[in-house]
């Protein structure tokens, strides 16, 4: 049966190898046919962010792998309102990141989902592992 | 004594950010690297703090600014340096001092 896993991303990319290390292990993750999410909070919505450019500062720029996600089926992608609003961004500072419905003949779909504390609070309730990064 | 502080922790994660300003005196300058550089962007407390801190002069460093893309979202009067100008700036102070 396949269970509830929930990647928690907490810190911003590039600083520390968190945000790296969690992507890698999605994506392994995603060859095992379970039901998986991925949360944004705190500082973990910078990874999120649109027109990144690492040439200059001589790291890999993993942010367009974020948008591979939805061909792995990992499409349900919450970020976090109130980590949002503190910081100073909006959804229009992320990525737009979607999904093709097999079962509504590949009709492309959002991904990210925009919660509240309260409601994210819920998701992870509902979780059977929740990986922290 | 004019001293460059440097701060590479996120303002929101840490206390490095206000702890330095707190410390820092009038005619020193902070520059913000790494996940330091999100202090300067517009819309939240640290921008605030960075307004209301007087006589301390703000710099960040425009490629760790890039890499995050968060270049387009740094507040006005905030000098962006690339590693040479961070440079300049270590050779421009008395001291430096590395908040980690």
């Amino acid at each position: 049966m396949a269970k509830k896993f929930m990647y928690l991303n907490r810190k911003a990319p590039y600083g520390t190898v968190y945000a790296l290390e969690s992507l890698e292990v999605v994506l392994i993750g995603a060859a095992f046919d379970q039901d998986v999410s991925l949360a944004f909070v705190g500082d973990g919505v910078y990874q999120l962010t649109k027109g990144q450019k690492t040439d200059d500062i001589g790291q890999k720029n993993f942010s367009p792998t974020y948008s591979a996600l939805g061909d792995y089926d990992v499409n349900k992608i919450y970020v976090e309102k109130e980590s949002l609003e503190e910081r100073g961004l909006s959804l229009d500072d992320l990525q737009h990141l979607v999904w093709e419905d097999e079962d509504e003949d590949w009709a492309e779909k959002d991904s990210i989902r925009l919660v509240s504390r309260a409601e994210l609070a819920d998701v992870l309730a509902e979780q059977d592992i929740t990986l922290s990064f | 004594m004019a001293t460059l502080h440097t701060v590479n922790k996120s303002p929101f994660e840490s206390a490095t950010f206000e702890t330095c300003l707190g410390l820092a005196k009038s005619g020193s300058t902070v520059l913000l690297i790494e996940d330091g550089v999100y202090a300067a962007t517009t819309g939240n407390s640290a921008a605030d703090a960075i307004s209301n801190a007087e006589g301390i002069n703000f710099a960040v460093l425009g490629p760790d600014a890039k890499a995050r893309g968060v270049e387009s979202k740094l507040a006005d009067g905030i000098k962006v340096v690339d590693y040479t100008g961070f440079v300049e700036l270590a050779a421009e102070h008395d001291t430096v001092q590395a908040w980690l």
